[in-house]
């Protein structure tokens, strides 16, 4: 059975279809079937392997790079199956961005770190090239942080700067949606707060999908959230009613801590 | 005796078993290192350096001729296995982490890393010297290369495989094709690691004699003639050692202590080298 996952009064932007994910034989993820409202944050919560990382990774085909993966089903973006063979990875990637776990700053400077994944989709010259860096850390609430040392590499700044340079680097590349695969678990509590504030100011332009293991930070930045347990998705609501009223026991056992 | 004694009694035998195998590989290590010093210094002069080999019987003399064609033969073998190496370790690192292929490059990359030079030597003397008609520079620079390449692919593949999955993950989570992740992210990320693998396969081919015994051969004059037979130390340390003249004899020590201290600097740069970028 699967479980309600439509958003009645959102568009959706993302509709995910029976997905069905496998590591080699194993199955990772089981009929998964939800919608992505459009300038919303959707989180994941779930205990540790349950599939929520396994199905953001199926949102910008990341699983692609590993052989003996694979995943069947649909998952519908502007109307095309991301899922089609056919379908070209890295422009996919390009319009569904990504932040992981650790912060992953490229071995180059700060400039380059953001220029760098522009470059491969946009031409354009020194001056535009400058105000799209400019664009993209503000954005991240980097600019005063990085403006003085743009030319220094980016493996220079503390944790929550690289994070958010991370996220500058995204968004400079003008995706549609933004997916945070656990964007604070490495963080401090300061510049985990600085990150879920930037969080609340990307929706406005950006989709943004983020797996979590803290249901306080689901609860306090999302609209949706979706439960997953085992592969399966639990529960999908809007969070203030999954978190004021769950409909499934596993649900009300994991938010309440008896489990996870 | 109790545990603790026996334990602690245990500890000092092991640590002055190793500290005696230590002194011992040191000891050979100075060893060899004084004797260069002691009968390569005196060599070192003006005239080593800019004078050509001397013939038979003359006095004098410097190795000018050798030195530069090593430093040509060395350098062309740096620009033709620098770019091969690189590229096959990519190949075999980001792209052929299953294929039937990389599995038999990485396979006959090991067995030629452990493959003895002189083999490579003749290799080299029946594909270019007998066949093209004769010692070459050149000739000299493909034996050394064959000898270098897969100390370069293995180091890059080795450091390219260290690489945090993150972090390629996140280069492709931009949308960079395969070619440019592996480029301008992960090798920019183990640069210094691979310059590391250049300079210790280059260290590892300065002192190789067999390979240029049967190609470059030997040049008694000076020559920058890539396609002519050419001098180099190895080759000159080899017949002057043997030979019944005292400044041959001199000039193959000063020789051999030039080869030792240009390897011990090339090893040294290569140290300082993987340490700063390690504590980056």
């Amino acid at each position: 059975m699967s479980a309600p996952h439509t958003i009645a009064d959102s568009d959706a932007i993302l509709s995910v279809r029976d997905l069905n994910f496998y590591y080699g034989d194993f199955r990772g993820l089981t009929n998964v079937s939800l919608d992505i409202a459009k300038s919303k944050v959707t989180a994941f919560i779930g205990p540790s392997g349950c599939g929520k990382s396994t199905l953001l990774r199926t949102f910008n085909r990341m699983y692609d790079l590993y052989p003996g993966q694979r995943a069947e089903g649909q998952i519908l973006f502007h109307g095309k199956n991301l899922l089609d063979k056919k379908q070209d990875v890295n422009l996919v990637r390009a319009k569904i961005g990504m932040v992981f776990q650790k912060p992953t700053p490229f071995p180059m400077t700060i400039y380059e770190n953001i220029a760098f994944g522009v470059r491969l989709y946009e031409k354009m010259s020194t001056s535009a090239m400058n105000e799209r860096v400019e664009w993209a850390l503000r954005k991240a609430a980097m600019w005063d942080e990085a403006k003085d040392k743009l030319q220094q590499s980016g493996l220079s700044l503390s944790g929550g700067q690289q994070q958010r340079l991370c996220i500058a680097r995204t968004i400079a590349v003008k995706p549609e949606i933004v997916l945070l695969d656990e964007p604070t678990s490495a963080l401090d509590p300061i510049s985990t707060a600085k990150i879920e504030e930037l969080i609340n100011e990307l929706k406005h332009d950006y989709t943004i999908a983020i797996v979590t293991h803290n249901m306080q930070q689901a609860a306090r930045i999302s609209d949706f959230t979706a439960f997953m347990y085992l592969g399966e998705l639990i529960e999908f609501d809007k969070t203030d009613s999954l978190f004021v009223k769950p409909t499934k026991k596993q649900t009300e056992d994991y938010i309440t801590g008896r489990f996870g | 005796m109790n545990l603790y004694t026996r334990r602690i009694l245990t500890n000092r035998i092991g640590i002055a078993l190793s500290m005696v195998a230590m002194a011992f590989g040191l000891a050979a290590l100075m060893w060899i290192l004084w004797t260069l010093f002691y009968n390569g210094f005196s060599a070192l002069s003006w005239d080593f350096f800019t004078q050509d080999t001397p013939a038979p019987g003359t006095e004098g003399g410097g190795l000018r001729n050798a030195i530069v064609g090593s430093l040509m033969i060395i350098g062309v073998t740096t620009l033709v296995s620098t770019p091969i190496g690189i590229l096959a370790g990519i190949y075999l690192a980001e792209f052929g982490a299953t294929s039937k292929f990389a599995a038999t490059t990485r396979f006959v990359t090991d067995i030629m890393l452990s493959a003895p030079s002189i083999v490579v030597g003749l290799f080299v003397y029946a594909l270019m010297v007998a066949t093209l008609g004769g010692f070459s520079g050149w000739a000299g620079s493909v034996a050394l290369s064959l000898i270098a390449i897969p100390v370069v692919v293995r180091t890059t593949e080795n450091m390219l495989l260290l690489v945090p999955t993150a972090l390629r993950e996140a280069a492709f989570a931009v949308g960079a094709p395969r070619w440019q992740v592996s480029l301008k992210v992960t090798l920019r990320a183990v640069k210094a690691g691979v310059v590391t693998g250049i300079l210790l396969a280059i260290a590892r081919v300065m002192g190789e004699t067999a390979p240029l015994l049967f190609t470059a051969l030997n040049n008694q004059f000076f020559s920058t003639d890539m396609s002519q037979p050419m001098g180099n130390l190895p080759v000159v340390i080899f017949q002057f050692a043997m030979s019944p003249y005292d400044n041959w004899v001199s000039l193959a020590w000063g020789g051999a202590l030039l080869i030792a201290l240009l390897v011990l600097g090339i090893n040294i740069i290569a140290r300082v080298l993987f340490r700063n970028k390690s504590s980056a």
